[in-house]
């Protein structure tokens, strides 16, 4: 495969949560979304039953991606910031690292320099947990001998259950 | 790039339909949700411009139970497939897992078809993916056209590296559940061998 899978373990996902929900509570937003980059979504704190946090994730990806492209098209490496206002709720999208989309949903109780604030200190422990994260893939792809996988014995018929065969 | 979660012990699969204009990409995904079981199918969300054509993608999770202990959750998305939008395209093909390539068998298509492949490899490098070696489906859709080509002159054009090829009328329902277990054995196959 092109490139390494992201694998998370409980460890660094316990971490990451963390994170997120000080800020949200730090920013006083209402939801704090981690994605990745390809629209999958890693972590997530605060009001999260209020939205469809799946195609949240999907479209805040294809959002970035159309704007990193815009980027690229008058010569910049990324936009790194996006900001939507809304009536009531605004969102906040800023780059994590590599690989992370941090999204911050807030309205009139925050502001956004507050929400930049915060995002700020977050971004930077959230940017060390990826590292970390991809250090370790790095070194076992190194050494070529990943972890024993759970899905190195998948079979047909696991497969055809999917589909309720 | 598949994303699992050891924490939730999920499984997050991107398959991406391909194929020119007006093959029948979201039909077949519209085709997935009008099927699927409302608790397992996520909202069906089409950027999609006033006369129904795709603008940047539509958007599909589905959850399919689960694989040695993991929840397996596929996100399904197809371009656009107008020429035009090849922008929009190369960014939808970032960080997949497996592809199904809709070739729509109406024989003045063809062309369409063969260009389309053309530049899903291209687009694929760009994504540092090679088209030889991803998990990868051709779906002949619209069989049911009185234009259509034979099997074995697509097969001929448009089939490659032995991939699985489908006969299907999407709009249907014919072969659109099969082209997409064709694809999802392939990328959990690949989950073994990563």
């Amino acid at each position: 495969m092109a490139k390494l899978d992201l694998m998370l373990f409980e460890e660094e996902y316990t971490l990451l949560q963390e994170i997120i929900g000080r800020l949200s509570k730090d920013a006083s937003a209402k939801v704090v979304f981690l994605v990745d980059k390809n629209g999958q979504q890693i972590a997530a704190a605060g009001d999260v039953k209020s939205i469809d946090a799946t195609s949240l994730a999907s479209l805040t990806a294809g959002n970035v991606a159309a704007t990193d492209g815009l980027a690229k098209l008058i010569g910049e490496k990324e936009f790194s910031l996006l900001f939507h206002e809304g009536e009531k709720d605004n969102l906040h999208i800023s780059i994590v690292g590599k690989r992370g989309i941090l999204v911050v949903i807030f309205d009139q109780n925050s502001s956004l320099a507050l929400v930049r604030l915060r995002v700020k200190k977050a971004s930077k422990e959230l940017q060390e947990i990826f590292d970390q994260v991809e250090q370790r893939a790095q070194k076992e792809s190194d050494l070529g001998s990943r972890f024993e996988s759970p899905f190195s014995e998948i079979t047909d018929e696991d497969i055809d259950r999917l589909f309720g065969d | 790039m598949t994303f699992i979660n050891y924490a939730s012990r999920e499984i997050n699969c991107k398959i991406v339909y391909y194929g020119p204009g007006l093959c029948g990409k979201t039909t077949n995904i519209q085709w997935i949700f009008e099927q699927a079981n409302p608790e397992k199918r996520g909202k069906l969300v089409s950027l999609a411009t006033e006369t129904d054509r795709t603008l940047f993608f539509d958007f599909l999770p589905l959850d399919m139970g689960t694989v040695k202990g993991f929840k397996v959750r596929f996100h399904l998305y197809t371009v656009p497939g107008q020429v035009f939008y090849d922008a929009s395209r190369k960014l939808i093909l970032r960080g997949c897992d497996g592809i199904i390539f809709v070739a729509d068998s109406q024989r003045a298509r063809m062309e369409a078809n063969i260009e389309s492949i053309a530049n899903l490899a291209t687009n694929l490098k760009e994504n540092g993916f090679d088209i030889r070696s991803i998990p990868y489906v051709l779906q002949l859709n619209k069989r049911d056209m009185p234009s259509a080509a034979s099997i074995a002159e697509m097969e001929r054009l448009l089939r490659f590296r032995n991939e699985p090829m489908i006969e299907a009328v999407a709009n249907k329902g014919t072969g659109v559940i099969e082209t997409l277990k064709a694809a999802a054995r392939q990328v959990l196959m690949e989950l073994q061998r990563a």
